[in-house]
């Protein structure tokens, strides 16, 4: 009998083989990732405690009904005006910052006041009136308060006092970085929202983002204006060197401009319907 | 002159005629493998199976936790086996659960930290888009009681809207 050659087998497809292995593999592993909208509960609170009620004005009030309807300040309002309204709540009265060139573009520059008449018919009563932060008080704040930690025995007293001048401190360096007063928002300006309990989720969430976005865009705004970078970047850089105090400083400076305060309302005990 | 140069580049060409070189593609198969096994050890997935209908919503505002090992899951959707009913339930760890379990839970997944990260653990709300916040918000009261404070509600990524100012 005739031996037959063996015959080599080519291997020139095994490489289209392994890669559509590949592409198979790539297409149907799905990677978690754990991206989201952080939020901080507000803690539980004790049933026998009434809440403080905020005024009027400085309160943003967002519902959404069990149709996902919207109502913004009392009025019916579609999701994507929801970012314009939440900004200029914020920065209705101003903030203070002095307007800052970048090359050839002026950025950051201060907002100019819009008159808005409220409900009650009063030219801008619907927002909370920020409060000019002056280097002068500060600097007497501090000397203020040096004193007193200067007479103080007791330890805990001490400690209190440290606390207060610390946060003046901090405001003296955020007047500094950010090159002269600033405005802020009052302690009780707040963003509510409120839900039905059959509102979808997914509304809820574009809601909370809107709301979460109108604060980000400007912190954004005033971090590149005054520092060149965006909020995002600052918070990025400092979570891989949370050494960097100047960094640190910065971050605190656009938070105290904008801060953060979109609370959501107790849920009602009871009621599907509000 | 003319004449001279032809032949001379006539000759040239003449001297030249060798083959091209074939590379060798058998090791082709060996790099795309070895690319496949990068592929398969590097991608992490998930460690538990999801037993509810989860399409999470969109949005642009998304934070990213680096430290994964300090997260833990609360999946809230319609059972993927219709057996367990057609209404949105809550599912811990494999299992679904009511949200008055929730206290316990957290207070078990705190253990599983070390004791100086056990305060800065995240609960990552997984909820389907088209669940209704009722039993959302009941999850939410149960982990205001159990102080499990920071949260985070699962979302993808899109980009962000436009604004007038």
């Amino acid at each position: 009998m005739a031996r037959r050659e063996l015959q080599e087998i080519n291997a020139g497809s095994m490489a289209d083989i392994a890669f559509l292995l590949l592409i198979f593999w790539l297409v149907t592993t799905t990677i978690d990732s754990d991206e989201g909208i952080k939020r901080q509960l507000p803690p539980p609170v004790p049933p026998d405690i009434d809440v403080p009620q905020a005024k009027e004005q400085n309160v943003f009030n967002v519902k959404v009904n069990f149709l996902d309807a919207l109502l913004v300040e009392g009025e019916p309002a579609d999701i994507s005006d929801l970012k314009d309204k939440a900004k200029n709540f914020l920065v209705a009265t101003g903030d203070g910052i002095m307007e800052h060139p970048i090359g050839r573009q002026t950025v950051g520059k201060n907002r100019e006041v819009e008159l808005v008449t409220g409900v009650n018919g009063k030219t801008n009563a619907a927002f909370p009136e920020r409060l000019w932060v002056r280097k002068v008080d500060v600097r007497q704040r501090i000397a203020e308060y040096e004193s007193f930690l200067a007479a103080a025995e007791d330890e805990n007293r001490k400690k209190n006092y440290q606390k207060v001048l610390d946060n003046w401190k901090e405001k003296l360096t955020t007047i500094e970085l950010l090159g002269g007063d600033y405005k802020e928002l009052p302690p009780s300006a707040l963003i509510s929202m409120q839900n039905d309990n059959a509102t979808t989720y997914n509304t809820y969430l574009q809601v909370q983002n809107e709301l979460q976005s109108a604060v980000n865009e400007l912190r954004d705004e005033l971090a590149i204006a005054k520092f060149g970078r965006s909020y995002k970047e600052l918070e990025d850089l400092y979570d891989r060197n949370s050494e960097d105090r100047a960094l640190l400083d910065k971050i605190i400076a656009v938070r105290s401009v904008f801060p953060q305060r979109i609370s959501e309302a107790e849920p009602r005990e009871g009621s599907t319907y509000y | 002159m003319k004449d001279q140069r032809t032949t001379d580049m006539g000759k040239f060409k003449k001297g030249n005629k060798r083959g091209m070189a074939v590379i060798s593609t058998a090791s082709l198969p060996d790099i795309v493998f070895m690319l496949l096994f990068f592929f398969m050890v590097a991608t992490v997935l998930r460690t538990e199976e999801e037993k509810v209908r989860l399409i999470r919503p969109e949005a642009s505002e998304l934070y990213k936790i680096e430290k994964k090992h300090l997260i833990r899951y609360v999946n809230i959707g319609v059972p993927m086996d219709r057996r367990y009913g057609t209404q949105p339930v809550m599912q811990l760890n494999d299992a679904f659960s009511s949200p008055e379990m929730i206290q316990e839970w957290v207070s078990n997944e705190r253990l599983t930290l070390a004791e100086s990260e056990q305060s800065k653990m995240w609960v990552s709300l997984k909820v389907d888009k088209d669940t209704k916040m009722g039993i959302v918000t009941d999850v939410k009261q149960e982990l205001r009681k159990a102080s499990a404070l920071k949260v985070l509600y699962s979302a993808s990524s899109r980009e962000r809207t436009n604004s007038e100012n």
